[in-house]
């Protein structure tokens, strides 16, 4: 019988407090934001944060509040961005975006300087001498990004990372874990890409990677809407500009411009 | 009235509740990364720790102690905790919003702090009445707010600082957590 009082005295107690809390609850309550709601409701739900808000809830209520554009959602992408646009009535312009490895130095194409034996990890590897691939630009092939990746559109071929571009969102999480930060957001639409990181000189470059970019300028100098700019011995083609007539790709000597 | 302020230094010198007592840690090193959110943090941890001393004394000498049943402490004191954490986050919500919004995310981790219910646990093996648990918790509390806004401080300075690669992010974070720690252990003796 020892046992009984102490059930009682605590029971008696949670009951008075569950008691007090509901009647509390409905005393006090607060009513929520039917915009905000409605808000929430619309978006995907994903909680990635590539709006950079903390989670879908975050996002919702700085929308309704009007503090955040709605055409911040890269995983709802356009679709999102209209009901949403429609939801608060304010007009919105959206360009969808998609993840690029602008890498291109497979296995056959770039040399191991060491063997690495360590965590299986990008970030791992990279700290030992930037590396185990000749070229201390290029990816890694660990798959970082292909585990951190929400929508399973990475995959791992040949020593390099390929992002799946009909199944990617552009939520951008895999260009914030790649050590190298090789990975960045391009319009969905992009055409052509300059598939190489490498900034060291032409000679160097090609040594380390047989595709590398060199900069040699060609795919500058063919360019007719100058869209190719090469700085820091490394060609970048401009989205906005290009419209993909592909002589880029032609002219370029280590065929580093792919579509 | 001088062991009143004895026993509110004390919380605040030689017995805090993170630096030598430790208990809290968890706070101390999850939400100390930038001085505000830590003033923030603490100062939620002030208001629950005073209020849930406020209720679970009496509860304690008047209905634990006289069934003699004071082993039920805990679990009770967790009940109480728990509720009074939920009630106020309510009332707050409801009243003052501005205060709810500095607040808010805080108070729902401070429902299963250890420093709280540390507290309400320790003004009984102390022996204390119950104006002098009110400055116990008092005390501690403002002890809590002083380790967590100093450590916040570092922390910052640390993020500026060139830390060598194998000791970057935790490792630092603990070794600085135990100079601060050692730091406070001068204080031993001059209260209490």
């Amino acid at each position: 019988m020892q046992i009984v009082l102490p059930i009682i005295i605590v029971s008696v107690i949670g009951i008075l407090l569950g008691v007090g809390l509901s009647f509390a609850c409905v005393l006090m309550h607060v009513p929520s934001n039917k915009k905000i709601r409605d808000v929430r409701a619309t978006l995907p739900g994903a909680n990635c944060g590539a709006c950079g808000y903390s989670g879908c809830d975050g996002y919702a209520e700085a929308v309704a509040n009007g503090e955040a554009e709605p055409n911040k959602c890269t995983p709802g992408g356009e679709a999102t961005a209209k009901a949403l646009s429609e939801l608060l009535g304010v007009s919105v312009s959206t360009v969808p975006k998609t993840a690029v490895v602008t890498c291109d130095g497979s296995c056959d194409k770039v040399q191991n300087e060491h063997l690495y034996s360590g965590i299986s990890t990008c970030k791992a590897a990279s700290m030992m001498f930037g590396g185990p691939s000749s070229c201390k630009f290029g990816c890694i092939g660990l798959g970082d990004c292909v585990k951190v990746c929400p929508y399973n559109c990475i995959t791992v071929e040949n020593g390099v990372a390929v992002i799946d571009r009909c199944k990617c969102v552009g939520c951008g999480m895999c260009a914030s874990v790649c050590p190298k930060g090789i990975i960045s957001l391009h319009n969905a639409d992009y055409h052509h890409i300059v598939k190489c990181s490498n900034t060291q000189k032409g000679a160097v470059a090609k040594k380390a990677c047989s595709t590398a970019c060199i900069g040699c300028t060609k795919c500058e100098k063919v360019c007719e809407f100058g869209a190719v700019k090469v700085t820091n011995n490394l060609a970048v083609i401009d989205d906005e500009k290009c419209t993909g007539c592909g002589k880029c790709a032609e002219a370029c000597p280590s065929k580093c411009i792919k579509v | 009235m001088s062991n009143l302020l004895t026993i509110f230094l004390a919380g605040i010198l030689t017995e805090n509740m993170i630096l030598s007592k430790f208990l809290g840690i968890c706070p101390f090193l999850g939400v100390s990364k930038k001085v505000n959110t830590a003033f923030s943090m603490s100062l939620a941890v002030i208001v629950v720790m005073l209020i849930s001393t406020l209720v679970t004394y009496p509860i304690y000498a008047y209905i634990l102690v006289p069934a003699g049943r004071e082993y039920l402490q805990t679990i009770v004191f967790i009940l109480i905790i728990a509720a009074l954490v939920q009630f106020i986050e309510m009332a707050l919500k409801r009243y003052m919003p501005p205060l709810y919004n500095a607040l808010g995310i805080y108070l729902p981790l401070i429902t299963t702090n250890c420093a709280v219910l540390g507290i309400t646990l320790l003004h009984f093996t102390k022996e204390l009445n119950y104006l002098e648990a009110i400055f116990n918790a008092l005390g501690a509390g403002v002890g809590f707010m002083v380790a967590m806004v100093l450590f916040a401080g570092v922390r910052q300075r640390i993020e500026s600082a060139d830390i060598p690669k194998v000791l970057q992010g935790l490792p630092i974070t603990l070794i600085s957590a135990a100079i601060v720690a050692l730091s406070f252990l001068g204080f031993a003796g001059i209260v209490g």
